[in-house]
């Protein structure tokens, strides 16, 4: 080693180093920043210690902690479950009209319903529950199977003509235009359904409809025809048309029926989550009070 | 000229921070400073009694709001998202009155700095009243400058450790008392406190108090003039907001040079010296390490104990005070060239301002007090102003109930079974009163709607009754339905009216009807 060589102007210590006449100055780092530095590698070795930190092949070192992003995740989900058990469990006890009229358990249930709702039934209903040809809108007023909570709560847990469940809402419309009905017979109902929902029709046609639709479709649909529940009857007095409202709609829907499908959700979701979607559908606005016992 | 100046006492003080020290690498120096008596030191003391005083003691302060909210006067209440001072209540969506006090004093400190220079470095900032404190109980334990300097250099004897142990346990005492107060501004006070001692408090505030006691002892025990030279970037700002109408703590060498240890041998051999016995006296007592004598620097948090070290060196001569005095740039600059005989850069002449037996000649500048009105001062106290009023007119008419709606986005409308169309809401309503109170709804407009309320302790068409409880907001669900023959289509204005029923303020909100 060469001897120390002291810079002239500032009185320090060089380092030997020299570029094109310029020497570097042996200057010390700061001591704060040293002790610093000590402190991070002392800390990075505890935190190897504690925390899953060496990749292997498969895999890491667990650490003493043994604590990884997912367990920590899955603690937390735990935590979140616990934290709404209580809720829960209040909500398996209680009928659904207690779950409607105690705020507590009304707010959670929507919550919960409206969660539920947004995975499992948007996808035919909507988001907002608005439906569209085919899939009734759940905020109005016009229930084809019963709008009280415990008409909704069977409709979401048995569901609709689904052959799964032996329970589900089941009624059928006879394809009239195969053999039962002319196509001008069908055309005199169609004309008479309109004159029903108070929308232009020919009154002669109607006239003639009328004799037809009492010995064909009262039955189901009532002789005023309002729809019948029983059967999932759609009211066709109303303004509102689940396979649309026209003449050549109605009669679409006179000779080939379609029918509507939904499954059975008491088979996937527990029977808390068909409590929660059934207090958030009826919540929407349309919901019924339950008929007084008779 | 006086013959008493052999009473003065010589400091053997060199300023840490001196001009020919400073090196862009050094090790720190510990700094000394000696305890200062006269105006400002008073000054100073009052200041640092009134603003610990107010910080320690107000979240004890009680004021009564009734059983339904905190009695604490001063409370930042995060969990319920409320901030209370005496009188006023702030919720979070009237943050703008916290936003606005924080402009204020922005605004205020351009003022103050602009007038009088770093008054809140010197006087009131947090950093400076605590380090003062902390001064206090080094100089009980160690004593003053001297003895202190001996103790250092002392080896490490019994005398030495108690000394020093009993000074770190009581800084330690008040860096917990203060972490400690801090922490009952978010909480009620009296709860916070049994529970803090029985170990029952939240984690936070623990970890709170820990935090704000260490840097408590570091910053005002430990790093003391480090964090304002090094740390703190309101020294940087200074040179914006100070100007030469600014007051500032200054050495007149105009009438102090050439600085003389010996003025009287000077003043026997015929020569006229400045008034400044180069006693160091302003070096000792500052607690930045600076001296003064070098000019206005970064370092200076114009404290003003020079002023009061050396007004008591004047007063002994009997020369006229104000050796050091606050002085604004510009009466320097006239004085300096009154010295010079306005040669810039010239030699001084004490014969110039100096009257024969001492005195300073009236032809000097002095600062009068209407130096403080100028465009810039006067611009920042209109804008202080306005804010201020502004402030305390959206506090007049700041109202204890208000009504938000939120008209339902999907679907937007609902057509029912009989053809009238239905829209949904979410009508917020606030009551912001420390009682429970009961509302009616209505609606104005929309003439054939009908209302309806979920949760309404009355149907009855186009009204609604819903209680909220005291100090809540509650998110009530409303359907509106017009029937087919009134349907327009688009959109229609309406209003909600809220009505309180015990006959307080009735508030309205505006909202769209949406059809087909």
């Amino acid at each position: 080693m060469a001897e120390k060589e002291i810079d002239k102007v500032s009185g320090v210590e060089t380092t030997g180093h020299e570029w094109d006449g310029i020497k570097e100055l042996n200057n010390p780092l700061p001591r704060w920043w040293l002790w610093t530095f000590y402190a991070t590698i002392v800390f990075a070795i505890g935190y190897m210690a504690y925390y899953p930190a060496i990749p292997l092949i498969e895999g890491s070192t667990m650490g003493m902690s043994g604590e990884t992003n997912r367990s920590v995740l899955q603690q937390e989900l735990k935590a979140a479950d616990e934290a709404k058990a209580g809720l829960v469990s209040q909500i398996e006890q209680a009928s659904l009209q207690d779950i409607r009229s105690n705020d507590e358990l009304f707010r959670f249930a929507v919550a919960g319903g409206s969660s539920l709702f947004k995975v499992n039934c948007s996808q035919c209903h909507g988001s907002g529950a608005q439906g569209g040809p085919g899939y009734p809108n759940l905020n109005d007023d016009d229930w084809l199977w019963g709008g009280d909570l415990d008409a909704i709560y069977t409709s979401i847990k048995h569901g609709v003509r689904n052959g799964t469940d032996p329970d589900a809402r089941d009624g059928q419309m006879p394809t009239f235009g195969e053999g039962i009905l002319e196509a001008p017979q069908i055309q005199q109902v169609a004309n008479y359904v309109l004159k029903l929902s108070g929308q232009e029709h020919d009154e002669a046609l109607a006239s003639t409809g009328q004799q037809l639709f009492a010995e064909n479709c009262a039955a189901c649909h009532g002789e005023d025809g309002k729809g019948g529940r029983d059967f999932g009857a759609p009211n066709l007095a109303d303004q509102l048309w689940l396979y649309g409202g026209t003449a050549d709609k109605i009669a679409a829907q006179i000779s080939k029926p379609k029918h509507g499908v939904m499954p059975a959700w008491g088979q996937k979701l527990d029977d808390v989550e068909v409590k929660q979607l059934t207090v958030y559908v009826h919540s929407l606005g349309g919901g019924e009070q339950a008929a007084a016992t008779q | 000229m006086s013959t008493e100046d052999t009473t003065v006492e010589n400091f053997d003080a060199e300023a840490v921070n001196a001009k020919h020290k400073r090196s862009l690498y050094a090790a720190r120096q510990k700094i000394h400073p000696k305890r200062a008596t006269g105006w400002f030191r008073s000054l100073k003391w009052w200041i640092m009694a009134i603003t610990l005083g107010i910080y320690y003691l107000t979240p004890w302060l009680r004021w009564d709001r009734g059983p339904y909210a905190p009695d604490q006067a001063v409370l930042v209440d995060m969990a319920n998202r409320r901030f209370y001072f005496f009188f006023i209540e702030i919720w979070p969506h009237e943050f703008f009155f916290v936003a606005g006090l924080l402009v204020m004093a922005g605004i205020g400190l351009f003022l103050v700095t602009s007038t009088v220079g770093r008054a809140w470095c010197g006087y009131t900032c947090p950093q400076t009243v605590w380090v003062d404190l902390f001064l206090v109980v080094e100089r009980f334990f160690e004593g003053d400058r001297n003895a202190r300097i001996k103790l250092d250099s002392a080896p490490w004897n019994f005398e030495k450790i108690w000394r020093r142990s009993a000074k770190h346990i009581v800084w330690v005492l008040i860096a917990i008392a203060t972490g400690g107060a801090w922490i009952f501004y978010f909480a009620d006070a009296p709860t916070l406190a049994k529970q803090f001692f029985t170990g029952n408090a939240h984690s936070v505030a623990y970890t709170t108090v820990a935090v704000l006691t260490a840097t408590t002892y570091i910053f005002g025990g430990n790093m003391r003039e480090q964090v304002c030279t090094y740390i703190c970037p309101w020294p940087r700002v200074q040179a914006a907001m100070l100007d030469e109408h600014s007051l500032v703590v200054t050495y007149n060498d105009w009438r102090g040079e050439p600085r003389s240890k010996h003025a009287k041998k000077a003043a026997a051999a015929g020569e006229f010296v400045g008034d400044c016995v180069d006693c160091n006296a302003c070096v000792a007592v500052c607690p930045m390490g600076i001296d003064i004598r070098d000019g206005q620097q970064l370092e200076c948090i114009t404290c003003a104990l020079c002023i009061d070290a050396c007004e008591g060196v004047m007063e002994k001569l009997g020369r006229e005070k104000g050796l050091i005095s606050y002085t604004t740039l510009a009466n320097y600059n006239r004085n300096m060239a009154l010295a010079t005989g306005g040669v810039p850069g010239g030699v001084i002449d004490p014969s110039r301002v100096h009257t024969p037996d001492g005195g300073i000649v009236s032809k000097v500048s002095r600062f009068h007090l209407s130096d403080v009105i100028r465009p810039r001062t006067m611009v920042y106290t209109a804008i202080y102003a306005l804010l201020g009023l502004g402030l305390l007119a959206a506090l007049a008419m700041r109202t204890d109930l208000d009504v938000n709606v939120l008209a339902d986005r999907n679907p937007q409308f609902v057509k029912l079974s009989d053809g009238s169309i239905r829209n949904g809401y979410q009508l917020k309503i606030l009551n912001k009163t420390s009682n429970p109170r009961e509302f009616l709804v209505m609606i104005a407009g929309l003439r054939g709607a009908d209302l309806r309320l979920d949760g309404s302790d009355l149907d009855q068409g186009r009204l609604g009754q819903v209680t909220v409880e005291a100090d809540q907001l509650r998110n009530v669900r409303t359907f509106v339905t017009l029937p087919p023959e009134a349907v327009i289509s688009g959109q229609t204005d309406f209003t909600f009216i809220v009505q309180p029923l015990d006959g307080g303020n009735i508030a309205r909100q505006s909202a769209n009807f949406e059809a087909p």
